[in-house]
């Protein structure tokens, strides 16, 4: 058992891989620091933590952090992070990839996840496009926003991730973004604690492309637009948090609630009837 | 019990403890007979959203330190490739059984094919090498699947098995053994402390011990090219050492993973090289052809992934040729003609699927090559 003290973030980090892969700017590493104060704050044994990326720059986080961790296929991270949870339950299995990745060419897999209510915490890195390819539109791309294939504007409406996470069975829902510091690490330190399906989304400039693109260049310039529009409502109905290009920002703990995970029931049932046929 | 039953009990019997799954004719009573068997035996059945995630699932699993399997048919199976990479790249034992249906796409969903034996070996995309194996009956099925558990811990590597719609859904007695502990094989573990264990440095074997989530090994595994320390590592040196690697470990080691049946061969001038379902009629034929006088013989691969290939280059010397029947229109043929060369004709006799060929067909096929 490895307990945790506020020990410097160099010793959950695989030091030997630095430098990282991700841009100036980027809100990737900032995100990440979070996670790891978050594990700190919930207290969890280190050795127990698992985390499991899918594919993208966020992706890549799996790579940097110093516990078990797994940089699978893109899209994947749950799937594979629902047979690590099942073939251990006393695993943390914690899910950290992107925005194109979860909802996307996972998307199936999200809603599934937290339709079981599997006891997993994912953190979604949301920075409105496919950074690791280029700067591609995403199913969160906001509606006018330019990408390298939305050359004129995007005209799809993109999900509101935690109003979808909501309505399929997550017990826990945050959105935040890498300038909420503090309320993100409590949000993690809080999902991480919690039995069942978190998930927070995490807003997060990608300058080089999504950036570059849409008038905030620097990576500063996406930070500006978060503290002009962030607008912080614990509780709010996440159904009211889209996003638009320029418009406001809800962030906040959106869904706190209490339902029995995919283990409490399967426990529940299997007791029950094999219970019965054995008497 | 059928075939599909049968290769469910030899899951539990090899100590599979997740099974993750997707239902599709004719492989859907695997998923069922699992969702039964393996809450009463403290294992875990899971019934995914689609099959890619029921492949994902089953490498997690076994990250997590169990025996896991999944099954399914053509379709499935091809959702199923991407991942397989993944499994082969993090070298993940598991067992992935498709029972084949005819084919393309829907084809017939409820009749028999051989039709992924070639997306068997290289359905996945990049260089690599796999084990698959292909049972002809119930009991055949239920040993195998113990087999193929103790070959995917053994060489760390994803096992497929082979099956077809009627081996899976013919009933016939099946003796359900306990295997004895030591005749089942578990993954190495590390032998080193954590700060030490690098999870893809080989042993002389070519196989690395595995570390399990959860016991403080801190590893990262990824679908990169990565070095010994699981790291990435985008350069086409350490290409060259993990691809060689991971196909050699299976082709160094093809004396102990080849496996195959003869009948009848050392004084054949024809052969029938047959697989599955289609074996049992080839043999079948070949008694027939004998009764006729004629000297034929059966080679039944049962690994055909490695290919038994010295097997049939051997064989080629003495015969006059090869003929290959089988539910596609030519696949391991090709494989059986590469073998054979110029030593011996190879013939196919095809079966566009839906039915198993008649012993007639067959017989005449060897009548043929034999005149
Ligand atoms: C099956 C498959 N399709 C496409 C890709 C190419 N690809 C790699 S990362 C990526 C998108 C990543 O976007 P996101 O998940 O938002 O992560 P980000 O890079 O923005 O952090 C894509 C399309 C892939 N690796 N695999
Ligand atoms: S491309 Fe965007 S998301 Fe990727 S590392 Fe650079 S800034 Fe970050
Ligand atoms: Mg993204």
């Amino acid at each position: 058992m490895v307990t945790v003290t506020n020990k410097p973030i160099d010793s959950y980090l695989r030091v030997d891989r630095m430098p990282h892969i991700w841009c100036a700017g980027c809100g990737i590493g900032l995100a990440t620091s979070c996670f790891i104060r978050g594990i700190e704050r919930a207290g969890l044994d280190l050795d127990k933590i698992a985390l499991v990326s899918g594919i993208g720059c966020t992706g890549r986080v799996a790579g940097y952090v110093k516990l078990d961790s797994f940089h699978t296929t893109h899209g994947r991270a749950l799937p594979f992070a629902t047979g690590l949870k099942l073939g251990n339950p006393e695993l943390k299995v914690v899910v950290f990839s992107g925005d194109g990745d979860l909802a996307a060419i996972g998307g199936n897999h999200l809603i599934h996840s937290a339709r079981r209510n599997i006891d997993i915490t994912v953190i979604c890195i949301n920075n409105f496009n496919y950074g690791m390819t280029g700067g591609q539109m995403g199913p969160t791309t906001p509606l006018e926003a330019r990408s390298t294939t939305s050359p004129y504007g995007n005209f799809e409406h993109p999900f509101n991730l935690p109003y979808l996470v909501a309505a399929s069975g997550a017990t826990y829902v945050a959105r935040w973004t890498v300038l909420h510091l503090r309320q993100l690490e409590r949000s993690i330190a809080e999902a991480l604690a919690k039995p069942g399906f978190s998930f927070i989304e995490v807003l997060s400039p990608c300058p080089t492309v999504y950036g570059r693109m849409n008038k905030r260049a620097r990576g500063l310039d996406e930070m500006h637009y978060y503290q002009e529009k962030s607008v912080i409502r614990n509780g709010a109905d996440p159904k009211d948090t889209d996003i638009s290009l320029d418009g406001p920002i809800v962030v906040g703990k959106f869904v706190d609630i209490k339902r029995p995970t995919l283990w409490d029931y399967r426990r529940q049932v299997l007791d029950r009837t094999l219970q019965k046929k054995k008497a | 019990m059928n075939g599909d039953e049968a290769c469910a009990e030899g899951a539990i019997s090899a100590g599979c403890c997740f099974f993750a799954g997707y239902p599709i004719t004719p492989a859907t009573e695997i998923a069922e007979r699992m969702s039964k068997r393996l809450p009463q035996v403290e294992g875990i059945f899971i019934q995914m959203e689609d099959e890619i995630a029921s492949m994902n699932a089953v490498l997690g699993a076994s990250w997590a330190g169990v025996k896991a399997m999944t099954a399914t048919s053509g379709p499935g199976f091809s959702l199923m490739m991407e991942n397989l990479g993944l499994g082969v790249m993090l070298e993940t034992p598991c067992v992935l059984v498709d029972v084949q249906r005819a084919g393309p796409s829907t084809g017939l969903p409820t009749l028999v094919g051989q039709g992924d034996m070639m997306q068997a070996r290289w359905g996945s995309h990049g260089s690599y090498e796999i084990i698959a194996l292909v049972p002809s009956s119930p009991q055949e099925i239920f040993d195998l699947t113990i087999t193929a558990f103790n070959l995917s811990e053994k060489y760390r590597v994803p096992v497929l098995i082979m099956s077809d719609e009627a081996v899976g859904h013919m009933s016939e007695k099946v003796v359900v053994r306990q295997v004895a502990p030591d005749d089942l094989v578990a993954r190495k573990r590390p032998r080193v402390a954590p700060e030490k264990y690098q999870p893809y440095k080989p042993d002389k074997d070519l196989v690395p011990p595995m570390a399990i989530a959860g016991e403080g090994y801190h590893f990262h595994v990824t679908g990169l090219t990565h070095d010994e320390r699981g790291y990435p590592e985008m350069t086409a040196e350490a290409q060259d050492r993990l691809v060689r690697r991971l196909s050699d470990k299976i082709r160094l080691n093809k004396r102990d993973i080849i496996k195959y049946e003869e009948v009848s061969t050392e004084d054949a001038q024809v052969i029938v090289c047959a697989y599955g379902i289609t074996a049992r009629i080839a043999r079948r034929a070949v008694q027939q052809a004998r009764d006729e006088g004629i000297r034929a013989g059966l080679l039944r691969p049962i690994t055909i992934w490695p290919f038994p290939e010295e097997r049939v280059r051997a064989l080629a010397k003495q015969v006059k040729a090869f003929i290959v029947p089988e539910i596609n229109y030519g696949q391991i043929v090709f494989e059986v003609e590469r073998c054979a060369g110029s030593k011996a004709k190879t013939i196919l006799v095809p079966n566009m699927g839906g039915a198993v060929h008649l012993p007639q067909t067959i017989l005449e096929a060897i009548r043929e090559a034999a005149k």
